[in-house]
């Protein structure tokens, strides 16, 4: 991208990390140039964050050596690193619930007036800052963190990693909850910071915006370095064999099914987010809500299941009215809701891998209230066998699994239950490729089977890929339908952007 | 379409590589564990003061003085891995007590005492739930304030003063004084408390349902989850189980007690609680990891009381090892000052 300074300011070499049963580096090293971007890639639980967490000093290496600048380092705490410009946004955003935008980004470091903290001038300075770094309209200095879109909070991270010293700055899949207006800001942001010298390292799953922005990528495999490739010389599937060490054929796979009966039907629906909402899904049909992030697509998913209450309009299920009253209803009915946010919404982070997989069908895994272990163990062993779940054993605490592999745990309680709808709202982010096709081919056998899903997915290539039908959202109302054959890109996005005639 | 399967499988025999000692310690956990090393230094050092604490009369009496505690303790996990706190329980042990003995004077019915004693509990602490529930009421202020409330309920009706006199009755006798198989009735119906939950959390949908309602109530919810029963129900459960201390209260002082005896209870079984590993937020704790709190905490009071050390320490040391055993709980959960500058 840039013209790169000779000597790099980052040098790692043969850094090992092991946790309690799992070796999750394995001398590694690598090496950050000024100027250019560094893009990681690899499975899900093959080191990637964990590196990161290293070179933050959020974790000790037990083997290895960090340089700054050809300087040996010891960062034994996060503060460390940050005095030496190396910061990181982090997978998982850290924000503080109800505090401003404004105070989480220089929480600690806040201007004062002698020993008064000074409002104004903070806002003045974070208004600033996201004007500077192309964010503007997307968040306000004042909203405060707990009313934040993962979109948002992403932003309030990479803010926060801006102010202060900066060498290095590595990002930890930053556009799994961005939406392509979003990222291509990032974008533009990056290609700033590599300009004015700014070492860029970036971890992602996104083939396409990896060989777009990358200078050079960077692979792991199981906590070890299968290569480093220029990324002007590379391929995608060079990238993916190097991954996951074979070819991947398709990476979606369709059965031929034909839709049966209409299973749900949304009509003129309205709450307080979404208005006047109607379409289908049949039996056996694959339908994907798509639209921008904030088109009203999860406050929809909410209305549906009963976590929102509905204004106007009636959802029916087979035919009959549904009433619910909550989501326990809407489980009852038959439908349920795997949501977006896996951390906020969905995992039990304290509780083991085989505890999050039962908990929506503990019921039916119990005589008298009392579980049947055995057949607790053999669904928690085949969901990790089907969707390759890496962990150590059934169980391990969730909180120690890899991005990736907490949202196929999430994943996997829901295709328990085997409802009848069921909505997944994102299923596949911050999921690797190959798990993402294990993904699709799981869905695809679901609906074979007769059931009727919703996806919601903002990634165009998964919208097309997966669907039976599109409908697409916008500003809380449903602007278009599409069916498979005749949907593109271009149709999806004009009518998730284009203002529609009054 | 198959990503190499070895991962899983080839991490989980390992394990099996580790030794006999080291599968010992993941079984119970390092919190049991450093409990286990604390009691082990506490009695050892004790022990070398005044060899008396060793007779078997003494263990005894440390297992009677921490069985209303202990079963308090239990009940007190429960409300904790759900997200809660109880700390009313010592004036629903208080009310009930009196209630109990003030039943068995007028009808000369241990049994009607008793019987009362859990429907006034069964009473409290669906009060407790209702005002959480469905006054949305923070669960700290509310049952703080029904602590101050069942506890001017107790001295209103008793006028502040014991109540009757059940040391005549054998019931009561058997409970505060009894021995089944040599060990004291007290120890067994601590036993029965603790295995109970025990089994009702590990073994039954609704233990992991607590579990996961304390866990993360989001996610709990959208799985179909009943929040407000389960929290009614937990409330409930715990206005019964305070009424069985106070029956137990009563039985073994020989006489209904407003506050005396139950007063500082509150603290006690929190404490004990928070030592064995119950996380403040919810979601995470142990019985066993409570059971051995409960016995360290007893064990450290006796020794204090053996070795003569002025009363005052005790309350003393009871504050200090809250406040120890809730930061270390705060370091292991690495819970860290988020994303803010050194
Ligand atoms: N604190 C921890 N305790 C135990 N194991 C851990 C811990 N943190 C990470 N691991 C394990 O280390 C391995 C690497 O995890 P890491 O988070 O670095 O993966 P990743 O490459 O970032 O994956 P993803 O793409 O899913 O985010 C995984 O097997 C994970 O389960
Ligand atoms: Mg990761």
């Amino acid at each position: 991208m840039n013209q790169q300074s000779a000597a790099p300011v980052l040098i790692m070499t043969g850094v090992s990390k092991r946790f309690a049963g799992v070796q999750a580096l394995k001398e590694v090293s690598l090496s950050a140039h000024a100027g250019e971007v560094l893009a990681l890639m690899g499975e899900n639980g093959a080191g990637k964050s964990t590196l990161l967490k290293v070179m933050t000093g959020n974790y000790i290496p037990d083997a290895g050596q960090i340089m700054i600048d050809g300087a040996p380092v010891h960062l034994t705490t996060p503060g460390d690193a940050r005095r030496l410009g190396i910061r990181v946004v982090p997978q998982e955003p850290e924000i503080i619930p109800y505090v401003s935008v404004a105070e989480n980004i220089y929480a600690g470091a806040l201007p004062t007036r002698g020993r008064l903290f000074n409002r104004a001038a903070l806002r003045a300075r974070v208004a600033a800052d996201i004007e500077r770094s192309g964010f503007s309209g997307m968040i306000d200095p004042d909203q405060l963190g707990n009313t934040l879109s993962p979109a948002q909070r992403q932003i309030v991270e990479i803010l926060r990693a801006l102010s202060g010293p900066l060498r290095v700055l590595a990002f930890d899949e930053p556009t799994s909850s961005l939406s392509d207006h979003e990222a291509d800001s990032l974008f533009r942001l990056i290609a700033r910071l590599t300009d004015s010298g700014v070492a860029v390292i970036y971890v992602s799953h996104r083939m396409k915006e990896i060989l777009r922005i990358a200078t050079r990528v960077l692979v792991l495999r199981d906590g070890q370095t299968v290569g480093v490739r220029p990324a002007r010389e590379t391929s995608e599937s060079e990238l993916v064999r190097l991954m996951v060490g074979r070819d991947l054929s398709a990476l979606y796979h369709r059965s031929a099914r034909q839709p049966g009966a209409v299973v749900l039907s949304v009509d003129k629906i309205s709450s307080a987010d979404i208005h006047d909402v109607t379409f289908t899904v049949r039996s056996g049909e694959v339908v994907v809500l798509a639209g921008l992030v904030g088109a009203g697509r999860t406050e929809l998913a909410r209305a549906i299941i009963g976590d929102v209450p509905i204004t106007a309009g009636q959802i029916r299920m087979d035919g009959k009215v549904l009433h619910l009253a909550s989501p326990r209803d809407a489980v009852r009915a038959g439908l349920c809701l795997a949501p977006e946010e896996r951390k906020a919404q969905a995992l039990l982070m304290k509780r083991s891998v085989r505890d999050n997989i039962s908990l929506a069908v503990l019921q039916s895994l119990s005589r008298w209230h009392i579980i049947r272990r055995g057949a607790e163990r053999r669904l928690a062993a085949e969901s990790v066998a089907a969707l390759h779940i890496r962990t150590p054993s059934l169980e391990q605490e969730v909180a120690t699994l890899s991005g990736g592999n907490q949202q196929k745990t999430v994943l996997a309680r829901w295709l328990a239950r085997q409802s009848r709808l069921m909505i997944l709202d994102e299923p596949t982010r911050g999921v690797d490729v190959g798990a993402k096709a294990d993904i699709y081919a799981i869905i695809d056998r679901l609906a074979s089977a007769g059931a009727a899903i919703l996806v919601i997915s903002s990634e165009l290539p998964e919208v097309l890929g997966l669907a039976d039908r599109i409908v697409v959202m916008q500003h809380g109302t449903v602007s278009g339908t599409l069916d498979r054959a005749d949907a593109t890109e271009e149709k999806i996005l004009s009518l998730a952007i284009l203002e529609r005639a009054a | 379409m198959m990503v190499p399967a070895t991962e899983a499988v080839g991490a989980a025999s390992i394990p099996a590589k580790r030794g006999a000692l080291r599968r010992i310690l993941d079984m119970l956990g390092v919190q049991n564990v450093s409990l286990l090393i604390a009691l082990a230094v506490l009695v050892a050092f004790i022990g070398s003061q005044n060899s008396n604490f060793f007779y078997s009369s003494n263990i005894a009496t440390v297992g009677t003085t921490v069985a209303i505690v202990g079963i308090l303790a239990v009940i007190q996990t429960v409300v904790m891995l759900l997200g809660g706190l109880d700390i009313s329980v010592s004036s629903q042990a208080g009310l009930t007590s009196v209630v109990s003995a003030m039943v068995f004077t007028a009808s000369h019915s241990a049994l009607a005492g008793i019987a009362t004693a859990f429907v006034v509990g069964l009473a409290t602490g669906l009060l407790n739930g209702v005002i959480i529930v469905y006054g949305r009421v923070n669960a700290v202020i509310a049952t703080l304030a029904t602590l101050a409330a069942y506890r001017g309920l107790a001295n209103l009706i008793s006028n502040g003063r014991a109540q009757g006199y059940v040391g005549v009755d054998q019931v009561f006798i058997f409970l505060a004084r009894g021995t089944l198989a040599g060990i004291p009735v007290l120890i067994w119906i601590l036993a029965l408390v603790a295995l109970v939950t025990q089994l009702l959390l590990h073994y039954t949908d609704i233990g992991r349902n607590i579990y996961a309602v304390g866990g993360n109530a989001t996610a709990a919810r959208l799985a179909g989850i009943p929040l407000n029963r389960y929290i009614l129900g937990v409330y409930v459960l715990c206005g019964l189980v305070s009424a069985l201390a106070g029956i137990l209260l009563t039985a073994r002082t020989g006489s209904g007690q407003p506050t005396s005896g139950s007063q500082g209870l509150e603290l006690q079984c929190i404490t004990a609680a928070a030592l064995g590993g119950c996380s403040m937020q919810g979601g995470k704790g142990t019985i066993v990891g409570t059971i051995l709190a409960v016995i360290l905490l007893g064990v450290l009071q006796n020794g204090l009381i053996i070795l003569d050390v002025n009363s005052f320490w005790q309350d003393i040391a009871q504050g200090a090892l809250l406040v120890i055993a809730v930061v270390i709980q705060q370091r292991r959960s690495g819970a860290r000052s988020v994303g803010l500058p050194a």
